[in-house]
């Protein structure tokens, strides 16, 4: 870490609350918002996510080439990954928010997001007590290990990018037109 | 037809205001986008929030299991409960959206969300038990796949991560299905 002690401490303050300000700012630390999403009512956390990660995407391709970042790929357990995701599709329409638009849903005064943040720390204890026999069983099933799209496909990262950035063009001047017709 | 009804109202200055909005969901997309970049320079890690979580749930364990307990296990010994750069990052997120609501007038204590109230009524016990349950199945679940909307969702997509990609397609799928059981008519 280039920075380190009281440095990252404060700078880690900085970036959190760049980000809180950020999802309250894009209305994404909002219940009705996250849940319309998944109720297909309402396109903001698409939009705001897929930007990110197209915006995103593209420095860190860059930063990494000129190396002055690193990836940090998380490790494909493709079974922990699946049942994983699927068990939070649920508990995040349950909640009405993921964790860190809850935290920042705390912020603007959501009281049912303090109290599904006291579950989160309630999950965390199970999760650990769990640990040791979700490593041997689920972990260690279908475990590939910290691969990326561009390994497993032989297609360039810019491809990659250069397609996401049209898919999310294609989809938000569609859902954009969509939103101006009455 | 509903699901087809933009949420304007039908009026010009609705479609005016949505159109307000979305410009402001692409805005606030390409700043958590530059962020990372910024982060994932200057401290060399990528945005995420989960990982912080379980070490704050190893310090709410502490006195529930006791310190021996919460040192002896192999989960906590890999996310050790402190005040360091991830829980600090926590405590920012929240700080961050407390003042941009209240520089944007738009801080409220709410209890019962308008979409919840719609359909199971405006009392507060079943929201919050609804919440609570919900929290712990998304942290659970979040646990289990090593990551959440910001770690693996935006973080873990944007390095184009098999896992990542993996994690954001089937958490949406499944969200998608709980949600249209939830909500059904």
């Amino acid at each position: 870490m280039p920075f380190t002690g009281t440095t990252s401490l404060i700078l880690a303050v900085v970036f959190g609350g760049l980000f809180g300000a950020l999802l309250q700012r894009g209305r994404v630390a909002d219940y009705n918002v996250i849940v319309n999403q998944f109720r297909f009512k309402d396109f903001t956390v698409l939009r705001v996510m897929l930007t990110a990660i197209v915006v995103g995407g593209i420095g860190v391709y860059f930063l990494n080439y000129f190396d002055l970042a690193q990836y940090h790929i998380k490790s494909a357990d493709m079974l922990g990954v699946i049942l994983g995701a699927t068990l939070f599709g649920i508990g995040m329409v349950l909640y009405g928010y993921c964790p860190g638009t809850g935290v920042a849903a705390v912020g603007t005064g959501s009281l049912h997001a303090l109290i599904g943040f006291l579950g989160m720390l309630v999950g965390g204890i199970f999760y650990a007590l769990s640990f040791s026999w979700v490593k041997e069983n689920i972990l260690s099933v279908m475990s590939f290990g910290k691969i990326r799209l561009p390994d497993i496909t032989g297609v360039h990262d810019l491809v990659w990018l250069v397609a996401l950035l049209f898919i999310a063009i294609v989809l938000f001047r569609y859902l954009d037109r969509r939103d101006s017709e009455v | 037809m509903e699901c087809c009804v933009p949420n304007n109202g039908g009026s010009r200055v609705g479609m005016e205001i949505t159109k307000m909005k979305n410009k402001r969901s692409y805005i606030v997309g390409i700043g958590i986008g530059i962020l990372s970049w910024i982060v994932f320079v200057v401290v060399n890690a990528p945005l995420g929030i989960t990982t912080a979580l379980s070490e704050a749930s190893g310090a709410v364990a502490i006195p529930l299991l006791g310190a021996q307990a919460v040192e002896a296990n192999p989960y906590w010994a890999k996310t050790v409960p402190a005040w360091d750069y991830g829980t600090l990052f926590l405590v920012g997120t929240f700080l961050g959206a407390l003042l941009s609501s209240k520089l944007e007038k738009t801080f409220k204590w709410e209890l019962v969300p308008l979409t919840w109230s719609e359909k199971f009524g405006p009392k507060i016990a079943p929201r919050f038990i609804g919440a609570f349950i919900g929290g712990i199945i998304a942290m659970y679940g979040a646990r289990l796949a090593g990551g959440c909307t910001s770690g693996h969702g935006i973080s873990g997509s944007l390095q184009l991560a098999v896992s990542s990609w993996t994690f954001f397609l089937v958490m949406f799928v499944s969200g998608a299905t709980t949600a249209k059981i939830l909500f059904r008519k």
